[in-house]
């Protein structure tokens, strides 16, 4: 078998997209105006940004000046909660499989004399909304649950689950980080007042996100300084990844449906290929509510981490679902919360595909994975 | 770039001693399928002498990697230096592995110690450097996970 470099692992980050770079590019050479300054290089600058916040709204359905660029999805997690954190709220309700951005700000929050509930999900990854309608309480000051799992692809009824919020006036949040560009997202359809979304998962650049506050939201500040962001959040913009965003947003709305096809039609692919080619396969969540691209497996007999190296070898990035002693922690929270035995957890590869990945491409993976798992439990003592 | 050394690729990517025998003269399992990491090793002894190691392994990279290494150190070993093998001289064989996954090199340690543990009780043998070692008591503690678990805490 000829070895093959296969990228497949466009949860973690997308490459950049060459029209992404290019658009980039005169603001990391000539452009460099500071957008506060009042000359013409400076208002090159910020008529630029302006642009790229009214792509990124398109591509949501917002209006432009209800977008608010941070460093990362991250600190748009961390702005969003922080910032509702007004008032006399002292309760939180939250899903257990949300990104480490949500649960580990929430558990700061809990040494901080916070109140936070965690709802259970179904096998399928699934939040019930009557377990919400349950968790609300007359102090709850924000609903924060994911529209898409970073994990296992599943997908939320977030505009049911809004509904049941705003039925009790609490504020309604969504980490939509891997669900933009993936699959629809529109933030009035949905409802939400607030919503996280980064640039490195729609093939834009590192190191940009950006946080959507529904107009007539007031939540707190999070940067203190000059005025960018209407003030809200200071800090010289990072132009460069501003526009890089805001292009990668212009091409995720122009290919979404195409995209969308490719990835459920290699994934399913995959799927099918993965389940036939190796015997002691086991599909975690839901194939029905679930990202495109995303394929979460466990396989009996050979550990994550060794499937992973090994693959690699053969010139294939993919992600396990525990790592062990890595420092993102073992194992996943989010496959326990599906109720995956945690015997099964340790042997789990997250596959996911994207926009650049060929039919050639999941012919190789099937085949090295084959070849790999054969090894490992050959080698393993368990039968 | 990878986030284990040469050697200790060479030694996942190729283990030595891989398999089982037909009639070992001692059987050490250690670790747990739910904690991530199973060893399993046979041993063959003739006059206190190691003469063969067979074994096999579920588990990460350096758990595979330290178990090979481990074999090949104890082969041509009197039982008492093989019972002196630490966990550490096995990382040091490897030159090294990431601090986060040292412990998953004891794996091998006491799946060692367990087969000659084995081997001496059926064979009525006593070594000194067996004397306060008890698989038994261990199996009964509550298992606690050996590989990873420590970064949680």
């Amino acid at each position: 078998m000829e070895k093959r470099n296969v990228y497949m692992d466009y949860s973690a980050t997308t490459p950049l997209k060459g029209e992404v770079l290019d658009a980039m590019m005169p603001y990391l050479k000539e452009n460099y105006g500071n957008p506060s300054s009042i000359y013409s290089k400076g208002i090159e600058s910020k008529e630029a940004i302006k642009q790229s916040r009214t792509k990124i709204s398109r591509l949501i359905g917002s209006k432009s000046d209800e977008i608010y660029f941070t460093s990362s999805g991250s600190e748009a997690d961390n702005w969003a909660i922080f910032g509702a954190l007004k008032g006399n709220g002292k309760h939180i309700v939250t899903s257990k499989i949300e990104h480490p951005a949500i649960l580990n700000t929430l558990s700061y929050l809990e040494t901080k004399g916070y109140d936070v509930t965690y709802l259970d999900v179904n096998e399928s990854g699934l939040v019930n909304p009557d377990d919400l309608e349950k968790a609300i309480r007359d102090d709850t000051a924000l609903v924060t649950i994911m529209m898409a799992n970073n994990e296992i692809g599943t997908i939320q009824p977030i505009q049911k689950l809004v509904k049941l919020a705003h039925d009790k006036n609490v504020l309604f949040h969504s980490d939509a980080v891997q669900a933009l560009g993936n699959i629809p997202v529109d933030v009035n359809k949905l409802g939400v007042d607030m919503m996280s979304f980064s640039a490195h998962k729609i093939y834009g650049p590192k190191g940009i996100g950006a946080l959507y506050i529904k107009e007539g939201i007031e939540i707190e500040n999070f940067v203190y300084g000059g005025g960018q962001e209407n003030g809200k959040r200071a800090g010289t913009e990072n132009v460069p990844a501003i526009i890089g965003f805001g292009k990668a947003a212009e091409l995720a709305m122009n290919c979404l449906k195409e995209h969308v096809c490719h990835c459920l039609d290699l994934r399913n692919y995959l799927a099918d290929e993965l389940y036939a080619a190796v015997f002691d396969s086991h599909v975690n969540g839901t194939m029905l509510d679930r990202l495109p691209g995303n394929l979460n497996v466990s396989f009996d007999y050979a550990e994550g981490e060794a499937i992973l190296l090994m693959l690699d070898y053969m010139g294939i990035s993919v992600s396990t679902g525990s790592a062990c002693g890595s420092s993102d922690s073992v194992p996943s929270h989010v496959l326990t919360a599906i109720g995956v035995p945690e015997s099964r957890i340790h042997g789990t590869i997250r596959f996911s595909i994207g926009c650049f990945t060929t039919k050639d491409d999941v012919d190789y993976v099937v085949k090295a994975v084959k070849e790999v798992t054969k090894k490992l439990k050959e080698l393993s003592p368990l039968k | 770039m990878n986030m284990y050394n040469d050697i200790v690729m060479d030694h996942f990517m190729n283990p030595r001693n891989v398999g089982e025998m037909k009639e070992p003269d001692g059987i050490g399992i250690y670790g747990s399928p739910t904690c991530g990491d199973l060893m399993q090793i046979h041993i063959k002894i003739e006059d206190d002498v190691i003469t063969d190691a067979k074994f096999k392994a579920y588990g990460c990279g350096s758990a595979i990697a330290s178990s090979s290494m481990a074999t090949t150190l104890i082969i041509g070993l009197k039982v008492e230096e093989a019972l002196k093998l630490t966990n550490g001289e096995i990382v040091d064989k490897l030159e090294g592995l990431p601090e986060a996954k040292i412990h998953c090199s004891v794996l091998a340690d006491m799946a060692i110690k367990k087969a000659i543990f084995d081997y001496a009780e059926s064979n009525d043998k006593h070594y000194d450097a067996l004397k306060g070692f008890d698989p038994y008591e261990m199996q009964e503690e509550e298992h606690v996970c050996i590989c990873g678990k420590d970064e949680e805490s």
